[in-house]
């Protein structure tokens, strides 16, 4: 079965969707996530969707969930690299996911995570 | 009977055509009033008279067919040119039905007494000519229109620049009013130039927007909600005190949005977040 790869960088974790998620890939990648922030005990979570193009509600409110359920575990989530017309179609959608920290990029997404891990922060602010 | 009028009307072009010209010419310049120009009316009139009885000795006088071709690329040349020089679409179809009075008193002397044959004459040629006069309105207006939409194209894209201010700090200064299709225009250039300039902070700058009701209200907060899931924060400055009032107002939430009065202020905090200070230089 398809399964997006979860890469363990440090105390981090790094998920990189390269391929157009469907319902059952990110139930799986829910599974598998929460699964793994346990077992590696993760400090963070990145998740890279640069090469993700579409999107729809369903796929919005996971993401959503992935990133709270992330943070009941005490790991603190970033969405990095959405594009321009993914953030425009969630908008529309009504999804403005809110309490998951977004980047422009990985680089910025892990001194993000950085800081947010060092102030020791419960992750449900304003994504500063 | 039909091919026999139009072949006397075809007569009737050629033979008096010098003569024609100069009539066609005299009414001409009493329609066309001021813009009436001496030396191009005398090339299209001559052009189009050619033009005209030479369709007619090749096709009929219904007006359509590939014969009609060359009077009709003429006459939209025509327009076109007319239209750019701002005339008016009665003036330049007046250069077709000017003619009319033209060519009727040359029908009327050629057919003397027989009036049967002169209405069926004035009857084909009024046709054909209003056919080619409408022609001429036609393409002025199809001009006109598309004069319209290239202006309405420059103006969306002349709105919405996104400047940089800073290394990562994006402004996005907004002027007139915003709808639903210029937000989406704002919307996506600004996202656009976000992942360009890898921008962490963009500052919408709002002073040039006359009103802010709910629904433009609601497109900004679209617009901060969108760049924030891309990983950059907006920062609304330029609010008038007329603005604030009305935000309230109307009840418009702007939640967790961060707004500033002036654009400097907007600057200011953007430059805080981004661990950069402004310090004055030592002067000697």
């Amino acid at each position: 079965m398809e399964r997006i790869p979860i890469l363990k960088i440090g105390s981090y974790l790094l998920v990189s969707i390269q391929v157009d998620m469907h319902d059952r890939l990110a139930m799986t990648l829910q599974d598998d996530l929460t699964e793994q922030i346990v077992r590696v005990r993760a400090k963070g979570v990145l998740i890279d969707i640069s090469s993700l193009e579409i999107v729809d509600s369903f796929i919005g409110r996971t993401l959503g969930n992935i990133a709270a359920m992330s943070r009941v575990l005490d790991a603190q989530t970033v969405l990095v690299g959405m594009q321009p017309a993914v953030a425009i179609t969630l908008v529309e959608l009504g999804m403005s996911l809110p309490g998951v920290r977004t980047a422009l990029n990985v680089d910025q997404g892990l001194a993000l995570l950085q800081t947010a891990i060092d102030q020791g922060d419960d992750g449900a602010g304003d994504g500063h | 009977m039909s091919s026999t009028i139009d072949q006397r009307i075809a007569q009737v072009l050629t033979a008096n055509e010098s003569e024609m010209l100069a009539d066609w010419l005299k009414r001409q310049q009493q329609e066309g009033r001021t813009r009436y120009d001496e030396a191009e009316a005398r090339e299209k009139s001559s052009q189009f008279l050619k033009l005209f009885a030479a369709a007619i000795q090749n096709g009929s006088l219904e007006g359509v067919g590939p014969q009609w071709q060359d009077v009709y690329d003429m006459l939209a040349d025509l327009s076109r040119n007319r239209a750019q020089q701002g005339f008016s679409p009665s003036e330049t179809a007046a250069f077709i039905f000017s003619l009319k009075q033209t060519l009727f008193d040359r029908l009327r002397r050629e057919f003397g007494s027989d009036s049967h044959g002169l209405v069926d004459a004035v009857w084909t040629a009024s046709n054909v000519l209003d056919k080619l006069g409408l022609y001429t309105t036609e393409v002025h207006q199809k001009r006109r229109e598309e004069v319209i939409a290239r202006q309405q194209q420059e103006l969306l894209e002349l709105s919405t620049p996104v400047v940089e201010l800073w290394d990562g700090i994006l402004a996005l200064p907004l002027i007139g009013t915003l709808d639903s299709s210029r937000t989406q225009v704002v919307m996506e250039s600004l996202l656009e130039r976000i992942v360009e300039t890898s921008a962490k902070i963009a500052i919408i700058e709002i002073t040039g927007v006359p009103t802010v009701d709910t629904l433009v209200a609601q497109h900004l907060l679209k617009t901060v909600a969108a760049a924030r899931l891309m990983g950059a924060d907006c920062i609304i400055s330029g609010i008038r005190p007329q603005i604030a009032q009305t935000i309230v107002h109307l009840g418009v939430d702007l939640g967790t949005v961060i707004t500033k009065a002036t654009l400097a202020d907007a600057f200011r905090i953007a430059l805080q977040r981004s661990n950069l200070t402004v310090t004055r230089t030592q002067t000697s």
